[in-house]
């Protein structure tokens, strides 16, 4: 799955450029702000980190807008600049962060054996992951949304789906979007399956199919790709709350963790913006409420 | 390889010549006419366009040199990964090797049968396997140096590679005359001895050409990484590069020749030294249909 | 719960799919190498130098970057195809030089008298080429023929880990990952319907080094 999307969100290419336009030179233009000598209860993850004044982050390498792997030789994107302002609250500089790349099949492992201190890798919350590791936020709610052709009035949104079968509707063999559409379609026959996403917006463009369905983020990638062709319809039907990945119990760090977003909201708005927001399509986020930290 | 290649047509009379200037002709445009078609596409495409090859050639672009730092970063993981690979197999492999000369026909089955396994299972599912079960194990590549990555790549190579050098050692072994072996042990010496001594120094020289074509093979296959999102070599690197860029065609272009030129070397470097092997005595034929498949 | 048993029906269409890359690759790659390996062989020097230079390039550059150059560099021109295409035709590319060689080295083991009586009673190169030598060339390429395809059907899991869907490779990723089952089982599940395909085609190909390869 992680490997299609990469190749969906590759294919996304005026994506691309817009952010490596903003993201070259990581000379301390992001938006975090660094605490002095913050002070924190002894014995807290918090006061450990603090202390030694380093700390290490595991995020994506390979996923654009949120973290991608710049020329400078360091991620960029809006995981990355909301890993800066947890950071920063606990007075580390962004020089001072030790990024790990944290591929989806080994975020888990990384936490549990202590390689990265926290992780900020499009890593969704679920009841399965949170056996082994505890969330804190969510800091942004991905979802699944529908993607028409800019002329067609017919979809407005998932609802409008059952009334016309005709609409044939387009995802990934196997994933979860192509699942998770299923309870809205007249019949079987209304999904179309291909095995990338880049297969559905080809099809979309020559009429073979009438919607598209995945995360919205991959779906504003082709969008802005499309030069006005392609229009995002209706709310996200689905949640995919992106949580920041911590020690499984840490109920202290995971509430340190909340309470910084929240203090620092527009810090988080400007990180928004000059990363994922920069890709035509995507709507600026409101910062979540955090879930209850156990 | 020996015989020329013209058992196939004779010495060309004026008509043969004719006719055949004709076919190069004939052959030589067609091919230009593709090539032409390829090149107009890609022009058509913008894909010539110095926006997208300057970071890659023109040393006065913004990106050139993060580009070649960041290459040169790719290159250097890949060479490490490549040579620990190679180094460890020749370990493992002539261990493997020997024991499966040396056991008797049943203590050999275990042997032979992790052989045959390793030797069936395509090495980027070794690999992934290595990556996917090596961490829930006790076996804890933390406190090695470099990063994890490489060593998850670097084990996945060496048990696909270690057989496959076992094989060629064993090959090489049995390809000795006879009379070494006896010879040896003739003189006293004991099998450890006969094997570490006599046989096996033989085998390796006779064996080194098989050996450096292997190291083709590892070093390819350091790539699939990339396909894994395992390790930044230097696949992983032209992609990112790329995704940063925008430039997939170019930069592929770019590590293409990188490994085409490396290889070539080397696949030179394995025909010189075999020509230099086989003019001083023993002939490494067993090896060679081991050595051509690849992977 | 058996990670394996519960999922067989997944793995047997896995297994279906993996098979179906690794028959495409093998007629492809048959067909392509072949035409290579004419040209490395022919009269017309223009040919010859293409299918040395074909070889030549395709040998030493890796499978996954003649992969990525399909997925990621024909989208570029405008050409977009499913990665099962994208993925089997780098197959076809890659193997072929493999392929090519290993008929080349039998074309060289066919002893020069065939090809002179063939030249002698009057056949063109392409017959004595298609008629007499080729059909003894196939014979004697076997052995390296075999390893050639054994190792192509093993690089198809390549084709199946960079994202072609439903083959082994992503249904043990799927499972592995995606569904939290113990990667250990799980993989070891690959591992067998993958030694399905490389343990008998070795032994098909033994059988038929004993049965047709011309030892000389």
């Amino acid at each position: 799955m992680r490997m299609k999307r990469t190749m969906a969100a590759l294919a996304g290419a005026t994506l691309a450029l817009s952010l490596a336009a903003c993201g070259d030179d990581d000379g301390g233009d992001s938006p975090a702000t660094v605490e002095e000598n913050p002070e924190f209860e002894s014995g807290t993850t918090m006061a450990e980190l603090a202390e030694a004044g380093t700390v290490t982050i595991g995020t994506k390498f390979d996923q654009p807008g949120f973290g991608l792997l710049g020329l400078g030789d360091e991620p960029e994107g809006f995981d990355v600049e909301v890993a800066k302002i947890i950071a920063g609250a606990l007075g580390i500089a962004e020089d001072d962060i030790d990024w790990e790349e944290s591929p989806s099949e080994l975020r888990e492992q990384l936490i549990e054996d202590g390689t990265v201190d926290f992780v900020v890798a499009t890593y969704t919350i679920n009841d399965e992951r949170k056996q082994r590791i505890s969330f804190a936020g969510p800091y942004y709610n991905a979802g699944q949304m529908l993607m028409v052709q800019s002329d067609n009035d017919t979809i407005t949104g998932p609802d409008d789906l059952k009334a016309n079968p005709d609409q044939k509707v387009c995802s990934v063999t196997g994933s979860t979007p192509a699942e998770n559409i299923k309870q809205y379609l007249a019949n079987a026959d209304q999904l179309v399956l291909f095995d990338v996403y880049d297969k559905c917006a080809d099809a979309m463009e020559d009429n073979q199919v009438q919607v598209v369905t995945t995360d919205n983020v991959i779906l504003a990638g082709f969008v802005s790709e499309s030069d006005g062709e392609f229009k995002l319809v209706g709310e996200q039907f689905t949640e995919e709350p992106y949580g920041i990945g911590i020690k499984k119990g840490d109920v202290e760090f995971c509430e340190f963790i909340n309470q910084t977003l929240q203090e620092n909201e527009d810090a988080y708005l400007e990180a928004w913006d000059s990363t994922a927001g920069q890709i035509e399509g995507t709507e600026r986020p409101e910062l979540p409420e955090p879930d209850p930290c156990t | 390889m020996s015989r020329p290649e013209n058992v196939l047509y004779d010495e060309p009379g004026p008509r043969a010549r004719r006719r055949a200037l004709v076919g190069t002709v004939v052959a030589g445009l067609l091919l230009l006419g593709v090539i032409g078609l390829a090149v107009r596409k890609l022009a058509q495409e913008g894909q010539f366009d110095m926006e997208l090859w300057g970071p890659l050639i023109d040393p006065g672009n913004e990106s050139f040199r993060d580009v070649w730092r960041l290459l040169g970063r790719g290159l250097q993981a890949t060479l490490i990964s490549a040579v620990l690979a190679i180094v460890l197999s020749l370990v493992v492999g002539t261990l493997l090797g020997t024991l499966r000369l040396r056991l008797g026909r049943w203590s050999r089955m275990p042997v032979v049968g992790v052989i045959e396994l390793l030797r069936g299972l395509p090495v980027v599912i070794t690999i992934f396997f290595v990556w996917q079960v090596l961490p829930e194990t006790p076996i804890n590549v933390g406190p090695l140096p470099g990063e994890d990555g490489l060593w998850y790549l670097v084990i996945g190579l060496t048990l696909y590679n270690s057989v496959i050098i076992a094989e060629i050692i064993r090959a090489g072994v049995l390809s000795l005359p006879r009379g070494q072996g006896e010879a040896a042990r003739a003189v006293g010496m004991t099998e450890g001895q006969v094997m570490s001594t006599v046989l096996l120094p033989q085998a390796f020289r006779t064996m080194l050409p098989a050996l450096i074509s292997q190291l083709v093979v590892v070093l390819k296959d350091t790539s699939l990484a990339a396909v894994l999102g395992l390790y930044l070599e230097t696949l992983r690197r032209a992609n990112l590069i790329a995704q940063n860029l925008d430039n997939p065609i170019q930069v592929l272009t770019v590590v293409g020749l990188m490994f085409i030129v490396i290889n070539y070397a080397l696949s030179r470097l394995a025909v010189w030294t075999e020509r230099r092997v086989s003019r001083s005595g023993f002939r490494p034929e067993a090896a060679e249909a081991e050595v051509t498949a690849g992977a | 719960m058996d990670p394996v048993l519960d999922n067989l029906d997944l793995y047997w269409s896995g297994f279906l799919r993996s098979l179906g890359i690794c028959l495409w690759g093998l007629v492809g790659s048959l067909a392509l190498g072949t035409l290579i390996a004419a040209f490395r062989v022919s009269p017309i020097p223009s040919l010859r130098w293409f299918g040395t230079a074909w070889v030549t390039v395709i040998r030493n550059c890796p499978l996954t970057v003649v992969l990525f150059f399909f997925a990621f560099g024909f989208p570029e021109l405008g050409i977009n195809r499913s990665y099962y295409v994208f993925g089997v035709s780098a197959l076809i590319v890659y193997t072929s030089p493999f392929v090519c060689e290993a008929l080349r080295s039998g074309i060289n083991a066919v002893s020069a008298g065939q090809a002179e009586a063939a030249r002698a009673i009057g056949l063109t190169f392409t017959q004595s080429l298609g008629q007499v030598v080729l059909p003894q060339a196939f014979r004697t390429s076997i052995p390296p023929l075999g390893s050639v395809l054994i190792a192509m059907f093993k690089n198809a899991a390549v084709v199946g880990a960079f994202g072609v869907g439903q083959d082994l490779f992503s249904v043990g990723k799927g499972l592995a990952n995606a569904q939290g089952y113990d990667a250990l089982p799980v993989l070891t599940g690959v591992a067998v319907f993958y030694l399905l395909i490389t343990l008998p085609a070795g032994a098909i190909l033994a059988l038929l080094e004993r049965k047709v390869a011309i030892v000389r």
